[in-house]
């Protein structure tokens, strides 16, 4: 278990390296940066922009000084007059993601500590929906195998994958918020406001669950133990609960740490439809504004999310299966 | 190896932990202090960069700034007249050069502290030290020795000459003394300008004081940023919305009628919209052109011509646009009317000059109408009877609807008219901006809004060289008008060279005119002390809701069929204190 989990530290740190450089480099090597505006500004007030933001600077040092953890700018240690060593550390190393260039009243850290709580938070919400609904729907899926409720959840199902949020969104506006006026239209506060934009991200998330669980659940109650259980005399509650379910479910734990991820960050779209200031819009709009600081930051938070998220899932496998362990891995 | 037992109980433990981990984060965020409805909301259209006047450049901030700074001169919401503001009074010496201000004595900040002609000598050398990097540090240029304290710097970016060059000063507290190159008549509409808003000088420095490290984002947080506008700043959570709240030392509190104000930074036009139909806000700064049939018919929906142009840059450093024969054949051949009717339809005037029409005392030049015979002979005359032999030619623009929809009319109407094979090349934002810097296009589409309304806004665009000219086009005589203008104190005068500069460039065409654009505001019926005008500038201080009464009054008023929609806000209305007296005495 240690070494297992020493090996991915190690290989975590890997990643974040060459995601860093890798973005760092991409960034900066894309026409425009993130002054440019429609109307030109003078040179010398350019320069100075870009003075204030050490653009002037040569790429290696700019990478060394974002990346941290010595602060190499004039109030850094190496620099000059009263100012010197007023703030040695910086950069990522030491838990500073900089100053965003779009928002500039804000860090890098206020925004993403403003809008992570919402989208988690948002992320939850549609998360346990699509567990619940997908979980259940695949299950009775399973066990009527073959019949009309099979093939009508199936084809719902596909359907949920198939169509695109923002025309479930579209739809779910008009009914529930012009027709019959349930929910506000759009907003970030409430409970209410939080029910519509939860419901279609998850959606989709519930089919692909639904979907899993199903095939999951077929191939648990095929298995010889279940006969077994069933042989026993169980109540067929207790075999599809305490039996087949557990390894029924295994798909859908692995597809847990990418949905999760997914929803956290992948939320643009519904974002930008319900107006809720979460994390997702910074992952477009971000590149877009060629905010350099913002769009690394959200990149970083990405890496570690889906990092740590899939650690999670490979534990969590092994407490649900026992044929799995770490170790052999 | 654990025992089966611990295992499983381990199992159903993690499992549990789970659950309530999950569950009780989700009531713990969703009780997170929420704010109560404010009295009036509206939509800023994006979220501001940033809320330091010296440092912004574009119109959603220049909302935030109204409400919340003050220059030394207000504008009159409908006429945009400048009215005493910071400054009670000002006095122009006669040859244009000195302004005089007497600061309001009664003026204070949201921290309680006096105004002082010191305050805006600390603001404009703030304003104008290179590095604060202000974008609108051109805008006091217009004062002695201030561009070369703004451009002569040393090689860490400090200015090289001492700010006692440059011709602003105080004489007492309450007196600022300003001086310009030339007379420059627009320059007390500068006043008003949000760029040239004062900051505290206190706040600034106690920040500076507080926290060395990261001051320059500290002093702007909600909690620390001292204004002198009728509000000031209660929250901000970025892409949410700003909560602004009537600031009680301002000087002319006693008129402000709303109490709190939300500042929305609603992005999508679709969901915007639909926020305003169900009462989530007040006021919005535009409608999709898919709605617009919809929207024209109702009351809250009146656009008015307003100070910007839409146009095609045309790239005269590469053969065949060096030609002016050819880039006339083009104008002469753009279906203008056919694009403000069916593709804008809020009434955009088709335009066939650079600056747009309602400024008073001044008459743009105009280029010739569409005349496709003519525009055939002009290109054959250049060596392309029929488009026979004219290279591929590439509209150029960001990516967007409206623009796409634009071009293709363009595009088509070239490919009939001339003969000339004319493709579409859409780029996202930054990718097109820059394209355009670098020349880098045949013909790009292009949008000026004007700063302040006199055409040197427009006209000092085109100088030879300048940073927007963007089309390689340069005139010496062009230059020597701008120029002789600008050192021109008669106002007439001053128009008749404007415009014969104008004529200049609508002879040569380095740029297609295409419509004058016009404001798309949706504003709730019974919002009062709001007027469309051609700046599409709108002042909060005298924002009010109307009682039922005055709302019927103001409906009486309408000329024509009006749609009468919902009202938005209180039936009892809502008035500032001197309002109220006054009612109540009545």
């Amino acid at each position: 278990m240690t070494r297992f989990l020493l090996r991915r530290l190690l290989w975590f740190v890997i990643t974040m390296f060459v995601v860093m450089s890798v973005s760092f480099v991409l960034m900066r090597s894309v026409p425009g940066g993130p002054f440019d505006q429609d109307r030109n500004v003078e040179p010398a007030i350019e320069l100075n922009l870009k003075r204030k933001y050490h653009l002037d600077w040569p790429m290696w040092k700019q990478f060394l000084h974002y990346v941290g953890p010595l602060n190499l700018d004039e109030r850094g240690m190496f620099g000059e007059g009263d100012r010197k060593g007023e703030k040695t550390f910086g950069g990522v190393l030491s838990g500073d993601f900089g100053p965003s260039f779009r928002y500039r009243d804000f860090t890098v850290n206020d925004i993403i500590g403003q809008s992570l709580p919402i989208s988690a938070l948002l992320g939850v919400i549609a998360m346990m929906w699509a567990l619940s609904l997908g979980i259940s729907t695949g299950i009775a899926s399973a066990l009527r195998r073959g019949t009309g409720l099979d093939l009508a959840m199936r084809l719902a199902a596909t359907g949920g994958i198939a169509l695109p949020n923002f025309v479930i969104a579209g739809f779910l506006i008009i009914c529930f918020v012009f027709l019959i006026p349930l929910f506000p239209v759009a907003g970030w506060g409430s409970i209410r406001t939080m029910i519509l934009p939860g419901f279609c991200l998850g959606l989709v998330f519930a089919a692909y669950i639904s979907r899993l669980t199903r095939t999951g659940m077929l191939e648990a109650l095929s298995q010889e133990h279940i006969r077994t259980a069933h042989a026993k005399g169980l109540s067929p509650r207790t075999v599809v609960m305490r039996h087949a379910l557990k390894g029924g479910l295994l798909p859908v734990v692995s597809y847990l740490g990418p949905a999760t991820a997914g929803i956290l960050t992948g939320s643009l779209v519904i974002e930008r439809i319900f107006f809720i200031p979460g994390t997702g819009s910074h992952f477009v709009n971000s590149a877009n504004n060629r905010d350099y600081t913002l769009a690394m930051g959200v990149t970083i938070l990405y890496t570690v999310l889906v990092y740590s998220l899939n650690l999670v899932v490979d534990l969590i496998y092994t407490l649900l299966d026992p044929r799995i362990a770490l170790e052999d891995e | 190896m654990p025992t089966p037992q611990g295992a499983r109980f381990r199992r159903q433990g993690l499992a549990a932990a789970l659950f309530v981990g999950l569950f009780g984060g989700v009531l713990y965020l969703a009780s997170g202090a929420r704010l109560k409805p404010a009295d009036f909301t509206f939509n800023n259209g994006t979220e501001v960069t940033t809320l330091d006047p010296a440092t912004v450049t574009g119109v959603p901030e220049g909302r935030v700034l109204r409400a919340i700074f003050e220059g030394l001169v207000v504008k009159d919401p409908l006429t945009l007249a400048p009215e005493p503001g910071m400054a009670e009074s000002w006095n122009i010496s006669e040859d244009g050069l000195t302004y005089t201000f007497q600061i309001r004595k009664e003026a204070r900040w949201s921290d309680g502290h006096p105004v002082t002609a010191e305050d805006f000598f600390y603001s404009f050398q703030r304003f104008l030290d290179p590095r604060t990097a202000a974008y609108y540090a051109y805008q006091l240029w217009y004062v002695r020795g201030a561009k070369a304290y703004t451009e002569q710097v040393d090689e860490k970016g400090a200015p090289l000459n001492d700010f006692s060059s440059v011709g602003i000063r105080t004489e007492g507290t309450h007196t600022l003394v300003v001086e310009l190159e030339a007379p420059t008549p627009f320059f007390i509409d500068l006043m008003g300008f949000y760029p040239i808003f004062p900051v505290s000088r206190r706040n600034i420095e106690s920040a500076k004081e507080q926290w060395p490290d990261s001051w320059e984002i500290r002093w702007l947080r909600p909690e620390n940023i001292v204004t002198n506008g009728p509000y000031k700043v209660l929250h901000r959570r970025v892409n949410d919305r700003i909560r602004l709240v009537k600031n009680e030392f301002y000087w002319d509190a006693d008129n402000v009628a709303l109490g709190s104000i939300d500042v929305l930074a609603i992005e999508q036009d679709a969901t915007m919209l639909n926020v305003y139909l169900t009462g989530g806000a007040d006021l919005i700064d535009r409608v999709n052109t898919n709605v617009v049939r919809e929207m024209m018919v109702r009351e809250d929906f009146s656009p008015v011509p307003y100070l910007g142009t839409y146009f095609y840059r045309v790239n005269v450093t590469k053969p065949p646009y060096d030609d002016p024969r050819v880039r006339e054949a083009l104008s002469l051949t753009i279906p203008r009317e056919q694009i403000s009717r069916d593709i804008m339809k809020m009434g955009q005037i088709p335009a066939y000059g650079l600056v747009p029409p309602g400024i008073p005392g001044y008459k743009g030049a105009e280029c010739r109408k569409e005349d496709s015979e003519r525009a055939r002979a002009l290109l054959a005359e250049a060596g392309f009877a029929d488009g026979e032999g004219f290279p591929a030619l590439e509209i150029h623009y960001n990516t967007s609807e409206a623009h796409a929809q634009i071009a293709q009319v363009i595009a088509l109407s070239w490919q009939r008219e001339l003969g000339i094979r004319a493709k579409l090349r859409n780029e996202e934002w930054k990718v097109y901006l820059d394209t355009q810097n670098t020349l880098n296009f045949d013909v790009s589409r292009a949008a000026w809004i004007g700063d302040y309304v006199d055409p040197n806004t427009f006209s000092d665009m085109f100088v030879t060289g300048g940073e927007n000219n963007k089309t390689g086009w340069g005139n010496a005589e062009y230059d020597q008008l701008i120029a002789d203008a600008a050192a021109t104190v008669d106002p007439a005068q001053r128009m008749d060279l404007l415009h014969q500069a104008e004529t200049i460039l609508v002879r040569e065409l380095p740029i297609l005119p295409i419509y004058f654009y016009v404001t798309q505001n949706v504003a709730a019926p019974r919002l009062g002390g709001y007027f469309e005008n051609i700046q599409d500038e709108h002042f909060p201080k005298h924002w009010y809701w109307m009682d039922d009464e005055e709302l019927a009054a103001k409906r009486a008023g309408y000329t024509g069929d009006k749609e009468l929609v919902d009202p938005h806000g209180p039936p009892q209305g809502m008035y500032s204190p001197a309002e109220m007296r006054r009612r109540a005495g009545q």
